[in-house]
């Protein structure tokens, strides 16, 4: 019962969010800070993470290619294969529920805290749509985040594949272009989309409807990063049976 | 002014007021007391609308506030402020900007108008030069000033306070006590506070609600606090010696 109370209630709280809207000069500022805040302030991590599993993809396809019947350029298959369509959407994305997720939740939930929502609803401020509207639209740049994670990703499995001495950089390149089929990108974006979406709401809502006092923030972060990584891995696998099969 | 009629709130099956009936006053200051699980914050959160009650009603000069539409409620909401136990100031923001945040909200002025008005009330607090400071940086009174020029900077009906002087020291304490009630004569306009201090409660209490079990045991004001015969209130009131010798001072007219 108490599944289906949080269910219900966190769409009762997307309904609140898309209510009467802040006034448009005050949340474009909002919108800019979170952007900021979500994604720029993201960008590092998802590089440097991209290009060292991007590598790590390369060496074990390598080591595990021994027959001289299967073409090199077979890894560089495999590695964009891999990074298009699992890891940048998928496992970034729930990377990104620690990161941005905590954030969120842990902010909103901080606010509750400290009355700072109560201030905002006695004001007549929509305090959802103040806090968690300016949430959604920044994560609608998410799927630049994970472009950028797929190219460096990509990056990252030419150098180890190349100067690690596993493959040739013309064989590298051929495999990339090999069987490219563009529909796999434009999964890969639909399922980044649902994933921002995701990423933004169920963090956003352990924050907003918490109880409690310091120490119940860290464990809504916890409780939220859990669910977000939880309806990511079962929203990937209902997207992927629409989508591919 | 603001009544209460039959106001009723319940969580589940636990009803935490029982049938209030009271006023508050306009141009004086209104206190809630009562011991801890009274009802006090539950009270005020219903007259601030952020609970609705389950039975009754709340009128703001003579309109209930369940009865108005959403864009009614919502002008009301802006007549009213309200100053947080904690002062509930925005962190990630400056001292400047958290009270000119509901000019900001609500207002067309333009930036140095509504800086001009910031710099009024804030001397009006007596705060200066922490405009661009942030709130933790500055002292939990000065916060707590911070939160009364917040509360006031867009020209309230009604004024709220959730015991604005709790953590405080006693000199400090009595200094926001005595700016509230300026404010509330300056402005005329209808202050109710929630309060466990006893000194505030025979400094400013001009009408005071006394609540114990979620009803309303006792109404009137300082004065007439001291010669209640209301036995709880009594023991609530004067259950530290000083004030029982102060009680006893005041009945023998010294």
């Amino acid at each position: 019962m108490k599944y289906l109370h949080d269910i219900g209630e966190y769409f009762i709280m997307l309904k609140k969010v898309f209510g009467r809207m802040t006034k448009t000069s005050v949340m474009r500022g909002l919108i800019f800070k979170e952007i900021d805040d979500l994604i720029i302030s993201s960008l590092g991590i998802v590089v440097f993470i991209s290009f060292f599993i991007g590598g790590v993809v390369t060496i074990q396809t390598a080591l595990n290619l021994n027959n001289p019947l299967i073409p090199k350029s077979l890894i560089a298959f495999t590695a964009r294969q891999s990074i298009i369509l699992e890891f940048s959407p998928t496992f970034i994305s729930i990377i990104m529920a620690g990161k941005v997720g905590s954030n969120i939740t842990s902010s909103i939930g901080t606010m509750r805290v400290m009355e700072q929502i109560d201030a905002l609803e006695v004001m007549g401020i929509n305090s959802a749509n103040y806090l968690i509207f300016p949430k959604i639209i920044a994560m609608l740049f998410y799927p630049f985040v994970i472009a950028i994670s797929m190219f460096m990703g990509i990056v990252g499995a030419y150098l180890a594949g190349v100067l690690g001495g596993f493959v040739a950089g013309e064989q590298f390149l051929n495999g990339l272009q090999n069987d490219f089929i563009s529909f796999h990108l434009v999964y890969a974006f639909i399922k980044t989309f649902f994933f921002a979406l995701i990423l933004a709401t169920i963090p956003a809502y352990h924050g907003y409807y918490m109880k409690g006092g310091a120490l119940e923030v860290g464990k809504a972060s916890t409780t939220a990063f859990v669910w977000t990584s939880v309806v990511l891995i079962i929203a990937n696998y209902l997207l992927t049976q629409l989508l591919l099969s | 002014m603001i009544e209460v009629k039959n106001l009723h709130k319940s969580f589940g099956e636990d009803e935490i007021l029982k049938g209030i009936d009271t006023e508050f006053y306009q141009g004086k200051t209104n206190l809630i007391i009562g011991q801890s699980g009274a009802g006090k914050t539950v009270f005020l959160k219903c007259l601030l609308g952020l609970f609705k009650p389950t039975e009754g009603a709340i009128e703001y000069n003579g309109k209930a506030y369940s009865s108005l539409d959403n864009e009614k409620q919502l002008e009301l909401r802006t007549e009213m402020g309200m100053v947080f136990q904690g002062g509930a100031l925005f962190d990630s923001m400056t001292i400047a900007e958290n009270v000119m945040f509901p000019l900001r909200m609500f207002t067309k002025q333009k930036k140095a108008e509504m800086m001009d008005r910031v710099e009024e009330v804030l001397t009006r607090v007596d705060l200066q030069n922490v405009n661009h400071k942030f709130p933790s940086e500055i002292s939990g009174g000065m916060q707590k000033r911070v939160a009364i020029a917040r509360a006031i900077v867009n020209k309230p009906k009604y004024l709220f306070c959730d015991e604005p002087n709790s953590g405080l020291d006693p000199k400090t304490a009595i200094l926001i006590d005595n700016l509230i009630q300026e404010i509330t004569k300056e402005n005329d306009i209808t202050t109710v506070i929630n309060t466990h201090d006893m000194n505030s409660v025979l400094e400013i209490g001009e009408n005071i609600v006394y609540l114990k079990d979620g009803n309303l045991e006792w109404n009137g004001s300082k004065d007439e606090i001291y010669r209640t015969d209301n036995k709880s209130l009594a023991d609530f009131v004067y259950s530290s010696n000083l004030f029982k010798k102060v009680r006893e001072a005041q009945l023998k007219g010294l």
